[in-house]
């Protein structure tokens, strides 16, 4: 079997796995959300947080208790780092108090569901910090994602009403609920076909011609389902799922993959059933799935083609990739990754083909949204619906409805304000980082060090590090070295920045739209559940992106792959 | 004003406490499961699959390793051990610290497609691999010339591991069609036919090869 048809395979396996989970679990998650009823355990939390489940909250108390949540992570986390040094031994593996600035940007990292990392896991953070913190956010950022997924399809669903729900409420449900009964099938799995689960501290085994060889204990297993199945992506080792005990084998490699994407594909149909018409949802799942799929089959192309001085020379692109996914599985790794705001990698995306990392980059560009991060996807997405019906409306002439809500002026500058946001802390920190003096040294390819003596894969580089930080992905073109306090600041500004300013913007829209009376459907009406719209929603997406980015990929991956 | 203060301090006592109850489901009794399970039922895979010879611990099935000799070569590398096959080059990049498999830092050399380092690299390599085990530079396949994303990569492929075949049996006195069978005997296919590539594990090769040595 050539390497191609197996790649070729496996995707059809991921897909087929995918659709057959796609209806129980987004049914079954529509139920967690519109449930009336409280398990034992959670009301017992519910107890202990001192909040009243069962209150509805309007889009500003909701959005606060957001930002609650999220500031006491963001203060546990970062405290945690810092008093590192001082923890016993067995919680602390020996290592020391993280540095300031890079215990900001690890807060803010895992808190704002991006998971970059400019540390190295086994090298820097002991059991504590990674098991207590890293992997807490690797749950409730997640869960605060689809929080606020729901909260927005409630104000599509209601009317005549400003409330969305209770956040603590839909936190507690998405976590206990969903994500946890997941994690711990998912981690079985990965155990039982070789990633490690112990507590083990760092020691020495012996090699088969003598000397000895460092390896690593620690909670893997349990971290790396979560870390998948939330969209989060911060690896416990430095070569995150491209380690072995974090991804042994080719099915596991596989079986990541279904993880990352199953929770943002199966919310369109949990979307669907919300707003009381599954069609809506097979449109926006269309919309996702043409975008995946072609992107998958580019990326696929462009690395068995294996362009490049270097790569040719090797006679294919296996530089930074593992012997046991080979090409085909590590390219459907790497845009299931950053098309969602996962940011994993199994092979590491710096040595790919300057295409290849230019697909990358443009996957985490269109914001996420294909199918995007757990819930942050789905907003995402509508919001780019929403700009879709409004282009539509414009050429007929007609106000512009989705989902029996009129989109009128309010609606239209939110949704601009979402999407002018990442692009916005993207090229606006990439363009300070080039033109002042120190940033451009943490650059691994310098323009001296190509073939060509083209620096075009050094801007990569750096409009990577911006790209993955403030669409909150987290992977990386690792060569850059972003332990620096700029990039460590900067970085992690992005990310607050990238995650919680879209927040606002989608909450607001939650509830300007739940306040609508519905319109009624009427022959003039865009059908948004046919093939039509689904075209059009590709199209929009692409040509926003497309033009706001063109300029800095035309510096970086296009100059590089054309050269 | 009084009011908003403490509406604000009571929301922040809120976010608090749920994160604090949260840590307790997800930091604690989350891996304690999962670890309990995991230890009861696939112990030797929780614990790292180390494989072991006589009862001495040889390493990893999962991790990859060296197999060198005590003299260096002139960049101060120590030099690849006839008589054991040897694995992938370890990624030795600027970035990382894990050079031929010794240290704790996992990673790849993150170089670029159109790097002169990388191009100059993998030409050393070919001519090098070329000349340890005898064989015209053009037979070295890629995995021979290129660091892996872990810089642990337990594998290398069957062409690989053939390849090394004729100077592994040399080196230690065995009949070339027995080594031969050997590789063929110690190659994974894909998984249920068509997951990942064609590999061999390393060590698990060495481990039966030293054996037969010994036999």
């Amino acid at each position: 079997m050539s390497p191609v048809l197996s790649g070729v395979l496996q995707l059809t396996a991921l897909v087929a796995a995918l659709v057959l989970v796609y209806r129980p679990l987004g049914d079954y998650m529509a139920r967690v959300y519109s449930s009336e009823k409280h398990l034992r355990v959670e009301k017992l939390i519910y107890r202990s947080i001192g909040a009243n489940p069962n209150a509805e909250m309007r889009w500003p108390a909701y959005l606060r208790g957001i930002l609650a949540f999220s500031a006491a992570s963001l203060l546990f986390l970062y405290l945690l780092q810092r008093i590192q040094g001082i923890l016993p031994h067995s919680l602390s593996l020996g290592f020391t108090a993280i540095s300031p600035d890079q215990a900001f940007n690890t807060a803010a990292s895992f808190v704002a569901n991006t998971n970059w990392q400019s540390y190295s896991g086994e090298q820097a953070m002991g059991h504590a910090v990674q098991t207590l913190g890293l992997a807490v956010q690797n749950f409730v950022s997640a869960a605060v994602g689809m929080a606020v997924a729901v909260a927005l399809v409630r104000g599509f669903a209601r009317a005549r009403t400003g409330e969305l729900g209770n956040f603590w409420s839909d936190l507690v449900r998405g976590t206990i609920r969903i994500l946890i009964p997941i994690s711990v099938i998912g981690a079985v799995v990965l155990v039982a076909c070789g990633a490690i689960q112990n507590f083990a501290g760092i020691h020495d085994i012996g090699q088969l011609a003598g000397g000895t060889q460092q390896v690593n204990g620690g909670a893997v297993a349990s971290q790396e389902a979560i870390k998948e199945l939330g969209t989060n992506g911060g690896g416990y080792f430095n070569a995150n799922s491209a380690h072995p005990f974090e991804n042994p084998n080719a099915f596991t490699n596989l079986f990541e993959i279904f993880l990352i994407l199953v929770i943002p594909f199966s919310l369109t149909r949990t979307f669907g059933k919300l707003v009381g018409n599954v069609k809506q949802g097979y449109a926006i799942l269309a919309a996702m799935g043409v975008i995946w799929l072609g992107f998958t089959a580019l990326m696929m192309w462009t690395e068995f083609h294996h362009g490049g001085a270097a790569l040719q020379a090797a006679g294919g692109a296996l530089e930074g990739k593992e012997q046991r996914f080979g090409i085909g599985g590590t390219s459907i790794f790497a845009t299931s990754t950053t098309l969602t705001s996962t940011g994993a990698v199994d092979g590491f995306h710096s040595s790919f083909t300057g295409f290849g990392g230019g697909i990358a980059l443009l996957g985490m560009m269109l914001g996420e949204i294909a199918p995007g991060g757990v819930g942050s996807g789905l907003y995402g997405m509508l919001v780019m619906a929403i700009i879709a019906v409004f282009i539509a409306g414009l050429m007929v002439g007609r106000t512009p409805e989705y989902l029996g809500k009129k989109i009128g002026t309010r609606e239209i500058k939110l949704a601009a304000c979402y999407i002018l946001i990442t692009p916005t802390l993207v090229l606006g920190f990439t363009a300070v980082s080039m033109v002042m003096a120190t940033p451009p040294h943490s650059i691994l390819n310098v323009a001296g060090n190509s073939v060509d003596g083209s620096g075009a894969h050094g801007f990569s580089e750096v409009l990577y590090a911006f790209t993955s930080g403030a669409n909150n992905n987290g992977s990386a073109m690792a060569g850059l070295n972003a332990n620096t306090q700029w990039y460590n600041t900067t970085i992690g500004l992005a990310m607050l920045l990238g995650r919680f300013l879209p927040m606002v913007f989608v909450l607001a829209l939650a509830g300007s739209l739940a306040e609508q009376k519905p319109v009624p459907e009427t022959a003039g009406t865009l059908r948004t559940e046919k093939p039509l719209f689904a075209g059009l929603l590709v199209g929009a997406i692409l040509i926003i992106t497309g033009l706001t980015y063109f300029p800095a990929l035309a510096l970086g991956p296009m100059a590089e792959g054309l050269s | 004003m009084n009011n908003s203060v403490r509406s604000t301090a009571r929301l922040a006592g809120a976010g608090l406490r749920a994160l604090l109850v949260l840590t307790l489901v997800c930091g604690v009794i989350y891996p304690l499961v999962v670890t309990g399970i995991a230890q009861v039922a696939f112990h030797d895979k929780a614990n790292g699959s180390e494989v072991k010879v006589g009862g001495k611990s040889v390493g990893s099935e999962r991790l990859g390793q060296s197999y060198t000799l005590d003299e260096k070569d002139k960049a101060g590398n120590p030099l690849p051990d006839p008589k054991f096959f040897q694995g992938r080059p370890s990624a030795a990049g600027p970035n990382t610290e894990n050079t031929q498999y010794k240290l704790l830092v996992s990673g790849a050399s993150n170089l670029a497609a159109d790097s002169k380092v990388l191009l100059d690299s993998v030409q050393q390599r070919r001519a090098d691999v070329a000349a340890f085990n005898g064989v015209s530079p053009s037979a070295v396949p890629t995995d021979a010339l290129t660091a892996s994303g872990s810089g642990l990569d337990p594998d290398i492929s069957p062409e690989y591991a053939r390849l090394q075949a004729d100077r592994v049996a040399k080196a230690n006195h065995l009949p070339e069609d027995e080594v031969h069978k050997l590789v063929d005997d110690h190659t994974d296919g894909r998984i249920l036919g068509f997951m990942g590539e064609e590999r061999v594990n390393v060590l698990q090769l060495n481990v039966a090869l030293r054996k037969l040595a010994k036999g």
